[in-house]
């Protein structure tokens, strides 16, 4: 992967006609816009970095006229606030990308699912609900959307949790396949795609798949918002130019002193400073290739930190928050953090730690879904790391 | 009494008896008490058609539907790790001290209920919180006692 | 339409099967066998428990064999070190949550995970016990199934069971992460919920999270008391089932070695529960024409359908799901109840002895006649009908402590009085067999003749489908039921609960279209009841129920009311059947209960 600078890019958050874009892209042919999409190389802003076009591709292969278009803004990454502030700033983008999907797809009906936490945004929500249903109605095109409130539960990230929660159910995920684009609510092709992703959906119409794809990588194309915290001056949203070096990253926006970053979150991987130079973010190959997707989530911890009490909330996080039906995540969880506060109060020796590895990988292999295959990343990369910490 | 259960056969008339309505129902419920009490659940289910237990367990899955008896506000303090960096702790131990509750509890003239949660989605403007919808971030204890009696004197 | 081919490779075999397939299928018809704990063929797939993952060549993860169908080109390992480790590791994480005090559990020998962690060698806990800070208690409220959280490794298999087959859904997950766990509506005693007593989570649980209670010790010392003389009564479905907990294969009939072991137990007389059955099947069918006559006669608003009242797990459903249509059961107490009140009376003047001094065990192969037997109604002699219930695997442990020797028993036959029965009643113990001999008796007493079925066989309410139904004419019949003259007796026959649902369903909205139906709580009737050998599959409910006809038709008498010794139970002692004795002693009444 090539290197490049941190480049800031105003793409998400600029002004731009939405009602123009979409009169625009609805009178291209569906085919037309799958193919932008797809030349665009946009990927799943959520984290797992699916091909956007590809999704809507097959979805609208599916036959049948119920189809459902998801937005989901389940935002539970800690480390993650990007969606929240899309959805307060720009909603009518993301309505905007949900039209096309519903356009290209088929589908009459839409949701976005908004976690609870951010429940304070269902006024202004509803508001522009209203604007976007007149917009559809002038577009002739026959989609409506609704709000579902999630009940709280970061599992419900994960797309078939959700889809199982919106049908009454614990939010646990399903067995894949089948895929929600062939059976997904209520039985029916759905199509899930994150906030950001509908959002940029809508930019890839709007300044065409050329110009997005100057920006980025291969493999990596187009920016993305970072969700930035913990030791930087600069804590907030930034939307930056993906395929950037770790290095890169820090010396925009640490505080001088960082010795680690978290990248994607409680469940992405933990980076330390003399590997800066040769991490990147993006979506190839994961940790082996050296470049790390994200959902956006960036925490810098300074040389104050200690990395155990990272790991530990992290751990105390999990061990809630997994849906706790396969064994890897729901026990594997446990495991790993009794594990490491055995190992710190000097109940388990050291070698411990080794075991807890062993059973790290396991948990990545076996899990039922991509998040339980996640939780034990941020485990094995901190005490691969920062063993000396686990231990004094 | 009375009013719960009638609240819950609107609830159920209002987003109807299929159980893709069963999340908006519980919250719908939910919201009027602040919590769910085991006779709730249970009208939720009959008037559903849906098995008690079922309901039971999907009640219990989701964090902010509340199974115990709650204040009339719910504060949330966001325990995750860059509020927890930024000092979250401080707030939980302002708080417990401002209320003479611990967490988990209700304040005795059933004004508040302590609790915490995982991330909020405020990571950048740590130490966060909830109380009922409502955001508060930035926190410091100066402010947080402020927010309490604020509460205080408008209600 | 043929079906499309894949071809995949499984453990370095090229082999084509039909699409869908799943991987697990697919390694069982290459005789390999991928080991399982979530996974059971009588519900749907799960996919939770993580130990049956295999490895395929290019996947990122490993994927689990029980919900991964089978894909073109696949390249499968199902023994490779990858995933030989990850089982390990699955087996060794289930065990840390789980109370591995082997040697003081019921289902020792019998469990799921003790076989696999054998069979992988986890031979010392490998991760932090979970269980140390947890306080368990065992749930004891219920008189039939005891629940121990202790043992539960969230296969979930018991709330799909209780939801699947039988449409109770007592059972379901709650919380979640580290605290979700099995249990009822808000942790309420399984006394208290909608719970039918079935059994089936207990026959579908690999662990011992769910068992029977049990009744053995309290057997063994009435056995032992010189002042008691203890009956004990074996339900039709036993005796095509003990012999899988005895070194036997599925589908052993091992009646007369049953009554020799018994003998030798101690027991003072061993009867059968058949002889009741018959008793059953001529009270419950002058109930079905009575109703028809007061309904066709007398124009009377008389509940019909008429339902079977045998099964306990069944008459708990109705009571909690359907209780307005009460009126519609059988007012027949079951075989079992039937036998006990007949015991404490006829038999104890017959033999001389106090009611007080009798007691009543029944080996059963329900979980429900334990409750059923503890209802406050079945007390019509003055006394318990029935003491102590066990079930077939309490049998099965208790010939084993008895030290007996079972398969080289001689077999003997049952005593007497109220030991004899015909092969009508041993058909009870499958579904389709109380309608069966119900329809032999019935039939032949309105018309004269025997059900026009070669050999008795009414081949049309046997088999295995959820639901079934019959119609027979009635023709030429006795003068006494002229009003039935060409009327078409139609049937219908249920097993599973969720089964029952459904016919319980058009009940409710009018539009059933039958006269008499059977239902019997369990999957497949007693033979499949949730008192039986562990494991119960389909493969093995179909031997239990070949060896039953195969044990009617091995039978003298084929009709109930050709029993000589109920003919002349009828005549020294209840008069006729419906009579007023009957009612005192046969027949009972139903509770309304709540949908907890």
């Amino acid at each position: 992967m090539a290197k490049k600078k941190v480049k800031r890019v105003d793409l998400i958050f600029k002004g731009c006609d939405c009602n123009k874009v979409l009169t625009d892209a609805l009178k291209m042919p569906k085919e037309e816009i799958i193919q932008m999409l797809l030349d665009s190389e946009l990927k799943g802003r959520g984290g797992a970095g699916f091909p956007t076009g590809l999704k809507w591709k097959m979805a609208a292969a599916e036959k049948g006229n119920r189809k459902y278009i998801i937005c989901n803004a389940d935002e539970g990454e800690p480390g993650t606030f990007k969606d929240r502030e899309i959805l307060d700033q720009i909603p009518l983008k993301v309505l905007g990308g949900m039209a096309l999907a519903a356009y290209v797809t088929g589908a009459r009906e839409g949701f976005i699912y908004l976690r609870h936490e951010y429940r304070f945004l269902i006024p202004k929500l509803e508001k522009t609900l209203e604007t976007f249903h007149q917009w559809m109605e002038d577009f002739e095109l026959d989609f409506t959307v609704k709000l579902f409130i999630g009940g709280g539960a970061y599992i419900c990230g994960e797309e078939t949790a959700l889809i199982e929660s919106m049908e009454g159910k614990r939010g646990e995920p399903r067995n894949k396949p089948p895929y929600p684009t062939h059976d997904g609510y209520l039985g029916k092709p759905t199509v899930v795609n994150n906030v950001e992703t509908l959002v940029y959906s809508m930019m890839v119409m709007h300044i065409g798949s050329g110009e997005f794809k100057t920006m980025g990588v291969k493999g990596s194309s187009g920016s993305k918002l970072f969700s930035i915290s913990g030791d930087t001056p600069k804590a907030g949203i930034h939307e930056l130019e993906l395929g950037m070096s770790l290095d890169d990253f820090v010396k925009e926006f640490g505080d001088g002193n960082t010795k680690s970053v978290q990248v994607g979150g409680a469940s992405g991987f933990c980076v330390p400073r003399n590997r800066f130079k040769e991490v990147h973010v993006g979506y190839e190959d994961g940790l082996k290739g050296y470049s790390i997707p994200t959902g956006g989530s960036m925490m810098l911890f300074n040389s104050s930190r200690s990395m155990y009490n990272v790991l530990h909330n992290y751990l105390v996080f999990f061990e809630e928050e997994s849906c706790g039906q396969c064994t890897p995540c729901r026990v594997g969880c446990q495991q790993l953090l009794k594990g490491v506060e055995a190992v710190k109060y000097g109940e388990k020796s050291h070698k411990y730690l080794d075991d807890l590895l062993h059973l790290a990988a396991t948990m990545k292999l076996t899990a039922k879904c991509g998040l339980g295959q996640s939780v034990a990343n941020s485990f094995s990369s901190i005490v691969e790391n920062f063993r000396e910490e686990m231990i004094y | 009494m009375q009013k719960r259960e009638s609240a819950i056969k609107a609830a159920v008339q209002k987003h109807g008896k299929e159980r893709k309505n069963l999340l908006p129902i519980l919250q719908e419920v939910k919201q009027i008490k602040n919590y769910l009490s085991r006779s709730d659940v249970a009208e939720i289910g009959v008037e559903m058609g849906l098995a008690l237990a079922h309901v039971y367990g999907v009640a219990s899955f989701y964090h902010f539907i509340d199974l115990e008896e709650r204040g009339q506000n719910i504060i949330w303090v966001c325990k995750t790790i860059s509020c927890s960096m930024k000092g979250s702790n401080d707030i939980v131990m302002t708080l417990k001290e401002r209320l003479k509750i611990k967490l988990g509890e209700t304040t005795s003239d059933g004004k508040f209920s302590l609790l915490e949660t995982n991330c909020i989605g405020w990571c950048h403007k740590g130490p966060a919180m909830l109380i009922n919808d409502e955001p508060y971030t930035d926190l410091t204890p100066e402010k947080v006692i402020q927010i309490i009696d604020d509460y205080y004197t408008n209600n | 339409m043929s079906e499309k081919m894949i071809n995949l490779v499984i453990d370095g075999k090229k082999i084509a099967i039909a699409e869908g397939t799943l991987l697990l299928e697919a390694a069982k018809s290459e005789n390999v066998k991928i080991p399982t704990l979530c996974y059971h063929e009588d519900l749907c797939v799960a996919g939770n428990c993580r130990i049956c993952v295999v490895e395929v060549e290019g996947w990122r993860t490993l994927p689990v064999a029980c919900a991964t169908p089978v894909m073109e080109g696949m390249v499968v390992y199902t023994n490779s070190p990858l995933v030989r480790r990850a089982r390990r590791d699955v087996l060794a994480m289930l065990i840390s949550e789980h109370s591995t005090q082997c040697t003081t559990c019921y289902r020792s020998t019998n469990c799921e995970l003790q076989d696999l962690a054998a069979e992988y060698n986890i031979d010392n806990e490998i991760y932090i016990n979970l269980l140390k800070d947890k306080v368990f208690t065992i749930d004891r409220s219920s008189w039939s199934i005891e629940k121990d959280e202790s043992k539960c490794i969230r296969c979930q298999r018991c709330v799909r069971t209780c939801a699947e087959l039988q449409k109770v859904n007592a059972l379901d997950v709650i919380h979640r992460g580290a605290q979700m766990r099995v249990t009822t509506f808000f942790d309420t005693e399984m006394s208290d919920v909608v719970c039918t007593n079935c059994g089936q989570c207990i026959n579908h649980c690999p662990t011992g999270a769910l068992t029977e209670r049990r009744y053995i010790d309290g057997i063994w010392d009435a056995i032992g008391d010189p002042t008691k003389h203890v009956i004990v009564q074996t339900a039709p479905a036993v005796r095509v089932a003990l012999g899988e907990m005895l070194g036997y294969e599925p589908g052993a009939r091992v009646t007369g070695q049953m009554v020799t072991a018994l003998k030798r137990m101690g027991f003072d007389s061993v009867l059968d529960t058949d002889f009741s059955a018959d008793l059953t099947i001529v009270e419950e069918a002058y109930e079905l024409l009575q109703r028809l006559k007061r309904k066709l006669v007398n124009n009377e608003d008389i509940a019909l359908p008429l339902m079977t009242s045998c099964s306990p797990a069944w008459i708990k459903f109705i009571e909690h799901m359907y209780p307005d249509y009460l009126d519609h059961l059988s007012s027949c107490k079951s075989p079992q109840q039937m036998f006990g009140a007949i015991a404490k009376t006829y038999y104890a003047k017959k033999r001389k002895l106090d009611p007080k001094d009798i007691v009543n065990v029944s080996i059963m192969p329900c979980s429900a006649k334990k409750f059923e037997a503890n209802r406050m109604e079945m007390k019509d002699s003055g006394y318990p009908d029935i003491d102590l219930v066990c079930t077939t695997r309490e049998l099965g442990h208790m010939i084993r402590q008895s030290g007996i020797n079972f398969k080289e028993l001689p077999d003997s036959e049952y005593d007497n009085f109220m030991g004899e029965s015909s092969g009508a009643a041993v058909i009870f113990g499958v579904t389709g067999g109380v309608m069966e001999a119900a329809l032999r008796t019935a039939y032949e007493v309105i018309t004269g003749r025997e059900v026009p079925f070669e050999g008795l066989n009414i081949t049309s309410v046997r088999g295995m489908e959820g639901i079934r139904d019959a119609k027979i004419k009635l023709e030429n019949v006795l003068p006494e039921w002229s009003f039935l003259e060409g009327v078409e007796l139609a049937v219908a026959v249920a097993h599973g609960l969720t089964n029952a649902a459904q016919i319980m369903d058009d009940v409710v909205i009018g539009e059933s279209p039958y006269h008499f139906i059977e239902i019997m709580g369990c999957p497949s009737g007693c033979i499949g009841g949730g008192g039986q050998p562990i494991p119960t599959n389909d493969e093995i409910r179909k031997k239990r129920a070949e060896a039953i006809y195969t044990e009617d038709e091995k039978k003298k008498i084929r009709k109930s009311h050709e029993n000589p010794e109920v003919i002349k139970l009828y005549k020294e002692f209840l008069g006729a059947p419906l009579g007023e004795l009957s009612h005192k002693l046969l027949h009972t009444k139903y509770t309304r209960r709540e949908r907890v």
